[in-house]
């Protein structure tokens, strides 16, 4: 709408007569534009979304690790690497959360050590989002035998526990951080299609599809420009899935000394190198935990929050 | 007042959250033996109406106010267990849909049984058997074990919804609420559904509420005839006087809108929508769109007032009504009886025939199509009308076999693997606007899609070239912005229109392109076409179902059965005097209103 109001009903909306000129029956028949003028459809999900308490939970507690991820390492009393104490000591006011297994500070690895677990697992999402959704794509609207090409190389790596997966790559190539996120991310990569061959299929069926088709739109614009759009919501509750299982992997990886390696801060490393003590020094072990754990919880409950927007829109008519 | 078999008083039905009325002040009355016709367009308020003589709502609406009297008890106060019983045994209900109303995962056999077993037919299960073979023999469907062990989707449309009836009319119930039982069926599988429910009515002596939005139905079958709008009754009256002298200028206009098979006028569309529930206006709710408006209209309702003996009306003006001439000014001429001018031939199919799959779906159809003309395919579901249309545009995916010549030129396969030109002018305008306009993109964008394509514009050039298109089409630039949910069906089929003529095309086929629509934005759809044809020279070919459209809108008419081409020729030609028996059958079967 130019000036985003809405034209009024025609006053007299008596017929004009025949032979009137195009400007006349649009005057006549405007009235028809009364229809109400709806927010995008987009608003209304994230509206419905945010409607929930736990979407608000999942948030907040989201924001707060992402923040203490980012402005940690500003923060921090001391250097990761710095050792301040003895090793396992009790909290002190050197070292408000104790030490670890060899004197260094505790709280200055957890402000440290949030990075590498955030951002490994929103880069290894990410590159299984954008493989899992090109590739549902493609296989939900190409042929038949291409559709079944792509969805049984995915089964083949959907055989192994993802985990097992990238142990396996990494065993060969060594715990490289490039390989452990495209790894993960592979990894997600069928699972992310199968959701998006699934939408792919139902979208495609629509007319609006076939008559981009019947003027000749190219394939590559039909799936990038007509068919991604309208799958986007499940899409959206995938990635946040995604996003909270990579969490639980990159970090499990780095238990089991896979990940990022010493004497680099990071939690996941960090539950392993001082398990040992768990009776005498348990901040350095609960406090890692917890905050992955947190994350976890998090990204879940946003998620949860946004497939019951999507799915549960019960809308009134004219409402 | 013992004759009266249902009454409703002051019914009230609003939404629970937020007191939105859908239905406000609805008062019926029907008798024993009669068929009460319920009409009006989509979200008038009839089908929740009718749910109400069954105590019953969906889910999120509410009865707020009002009596529904059957046999004089109210039925909005009984008991879940009195509701229970009632329903099925006094009143019974046949919904639109029957794929939809069947369980899928039962055979018909249990499931016309249960209806028996839950009312307590008979005595035994003997006499619930005999029971059950009785109810197939009355709507002509084999009481065969092999026929009873059928699962619905083994049935065809017209089969499923005999069974429904036959479950309606199991328990001999004194009333029956008929929801639309026939729209979505063929006109014969219609003809022979309605004959079924006129003679078990008759035979029965069952009283029946037909709800439609099909005003030609209702003139075959109804005794009374309540029209509603948005939410209310504007006129009732005997069949008689709703159709020879209506007084509400709504009832008028609904009337003019529909096309007839021996008209010779073009069908006239009302202007406007009808108001959506929580966004009628104050007064009378048709004040909007009607020509004999008043200033009292657009504050106070109308009451519903005797304009004549059984005839009653809710209209400010129906004493000046009532005496002036009962339809609204003639329109005009249908186009075959007009001069056009017609060009030289431009799309030409020789013994073309196709295939969905190992299943031939047109069988050698010929077919020419001059520019300037306006070429109808006439036939039911499967008649191979829609494969046809598809075949020219290059949609259709199975094998094709023939020759399709376009301007001279032998068009190939499927549309991506033809030039850009042909490409270009060859449109093709889809059955249902709510699903051939992209949800997510803006009336602008899906007006650019052919511009960018086809030519090499700049953005005010573009721009200009929409407006333009949607001016052909009657829409006002200012929709540019909107999405497809933001407009009414009409407005996005026109939209559609729009975007095909964006491409500047020699040819449009449109597929079934007012199925989906209101009558009285039919009627609108087909005038924008045809003032498109008159202007731009433009062929048309168009695909209907509907009989009485072709009449008013196509020159030439190709009327199609089993994938066969049974009968061609002009428009008077074919729908004067039918030499097929085919055509003949499918005049017959198309309701008409009495002129």
């Amino acid at each position: 709408m130019t000036d985003g109001k809405i034209p009024p009903f025609s006053a007299a909306a008596g017929r004009v007569p025949a032979g009137r000129t195009s400007d006349q029956v649009a005057e006549s028949i405007l009235g028809e534009t009364a229809a109400v003028r709806r927010p995008k459809q987009w608003a209304t999900i994230l509206r419905d979304t945010w409607s929930y308490g736990r979407t608000k939970v999942g948030v907040g507690l989201f924001a707060f690790i992402l923040l203490l991820a980012v402005l940690g390492p500003a923060v921090s009393p001391h250097s990761p690497t710095q050792f301040v104490g003895a090793p396992f000591a009790s909290p002190s006011h050197a070292a408000l959360l104790g030490t670890d297994n060899l004197g260094r500070d505790v709280l200055a690895r957890v402000l440290w050590g949030g990075w590498s677990v955030v951002s490994l697992a929103a880069v290894a999402t990410a590159i299984g989002m954008a493989l899992g959704v090109t590739l549902g794509l493609i296989a939900g609207y190409a042929s038949v035998w291409l559709d079944e090409i792509v969805m049984r190389l995915g089964d083949v790596i959907l055989a192994f526990p993802t985990i097992v997966f990238v142990l396996l790559l990494v065993s060969i190539e060594g715990p490289k951080v490039w390989l452990i996120v495209l790894a993960v991310g592979i990894g997600h990569a069928p699972r992310v299609a199968r959701v998006a061959r699934g939408a792919t299929l139902e979208v495609a069926q629509n007319e609006y599809v076939e008559s981009t088709e019947a003027i000749g739109v190219s394939r590559g614009r039909i799936l990038f420009g007509e068919i991604l759009p309208n799958i986007t919501s499940p899409l959206l509750v995938e990635f946040a899935l995604r996003m909270s299982y990579s969490v639980g992997i990159i970090a499990a990886l780095s238990f089991l000394g896979f990940g990022i390696q010493p004497p680099n801060a990071d939690w996941g490393l960090m539950i392993n190198e001082n398990r040992i003590a768990l009776s005498a020094q348990p901040y350095a072990v609960f406090i890692p935990v917890l905050l992955i754990a947190t994350l976890t919880i998090a990204v879940n409950f946003a998620a949860d929050g946004l497939s019951r927007a999507i799915v549960g829109i019960e809308r009134e008519t004219g409402a | 007042m013992d004759e009266q078999l249902v009454r409703v008083e002051h019914l009230r039905v609003e939404l629970e959250s937020s007191g939105i009325q859908i239905d406000d002040d609805v008062s019926l009355s029907l008798n024993c033996g009669e068929v009460l016709g319920l009409v009006g367009e989509s979200g008038s308020g009839k089908t929740t109406a009718a749910g109400s003589l069954l105590a019953y709502q969906r889910r999120g609406a509410r009865i707020a106010a009002g009596k529904v009297l059957l046999k004089g008890r109210d039925v909005l106060s009984f008991s879940p267990r009195e509701l229970r019983t009632t329903r099925g045994d006094v009143i019974a209900y046949v919904p639109q849909d029957p794929s939809m109303s069947l369980n899928p995962a039962l055979r018909i056999h249990t499931q016309l049984l249960e209806v028996l077993e839950e009312h307590g037919f008979g005595n035994s299960s003997g006499d619930r058997e005999e029971r059950l073979r009785d109810m197939m023999d009355e709507v002509l469907l084999p009481g065969d074990v092999d026929f009873l062990n059928r699962y619905p989707h083994q049935l065809s449309g017209g089969q499923q919804q005999r069974v429904v009836v036959a479950m309606a009319f199991a328990c001999r119930p004194a009333v029956i609420v008929l929801d639309e039982p026939t729209t979505g069926l063929d006109v014969t599988t219609q003809a022979h559904i309605l004959e079924t429910i006129r003679r078990l009515l008759a035979q029965y002596g069952v009283s029946a509420v037909y709800v439609t939005h099909d005003l030609a139905v209702i003139a075959t079958v109804a005794d009374r005839v309540a029209v509603m709008y948005a939410g209310r009754l504007v006129e009732t009256g005997s069949r008689q006087q709703i159709f020879s002298k209506p007084v509400h200028p709504y009832t008028r206009k609904l009337l003019s809108a529909v096309p007839d098979v021996k008209a010779r006028t073009m069908p006239q569309g009302i202007p406007g929508v009808a108001p959506r529930p929580g966004h009628r206006p104050a007064g009378c709710a048709f004040s909007d769109r009607c020509d004999q408006v008043v200033d009292r209209c657009r504050h106070e309702v109308p009451p519903m007032e005797q304009v004549a003996i059984g005839q009653h009306a809710a209209c400010w003006r129906w004493a000046d009504l009532v005496s002036c001439s009962q339809r609204t000014g003639e329109g005009s001429l249908c186009r075959w009886l007009r001069p056009t001018k017609q060009g030289g031939g431009l799309l030409e199919l020789t013994d073309v025939s196709a295939w969905h799959g190992r299943r031939q779906t047109l069988d050698n159809v010929e077919l020419a199509v001059r520019s300037g003309e306006c070429l109808a395919l006439v036939g039911e579901s499967g008649s191979g009308k829609t494969t046809l249309a598809r075949c020219i545009v290059g949609l259709h995916k199975g094998r094709v076999e023939g020759t399709i010549t376009f301007g001279g030129q032998v068009l190939g396969g499927m549309a991506r693997k033809r030039p850009r030109r042909t490409r270009q002018a060859i449109q093709y305008i889809f059955q249902s606007p709510y699903s051939s306009l992209n949800p997510r993109k803006t009336v602008a964008q899906l007006l650019g899609q052919p511009l960018k394509i086809f030519f090499d514009l700049r953005p005010q050039e573009m721009e200009r070239r929409m407006v333009e298109a949607l001016a052909q089409v009657a829409l006002d630039g200012s929709v540019m912005g909107c999405y497809p949910d933001q407009i009414s069906g009409g407005e996005r089929q026109r939209v559609a229109i729009a975007r095909a003529l964006c491409a500047q095309p020699a040819l449009l086929i449109c597929d079934e392109v007012t199925s989906s629509l209101d009558v009285s934005v039919q009627a609108t759809i087909v005038e924008v076409l045809s003032r498109l044809i008159d202007e731009t020279g433009v062929a048309v070919v168009f695909v209907t179902h509907h009989l009485a459209l072709v009449r008013a809108i196509a020159q030439e008419v190709v009327v199609m059965s089993d994938g066969r081409i049974v009968e061609a020729g002009t428009t008077e030609q074919v729908l004067g005097s039918p030499q097929a028996d085919y055509t003949r059958h499918l005049l017959a079967d198309t309701p008409r209103i009495p002129q």
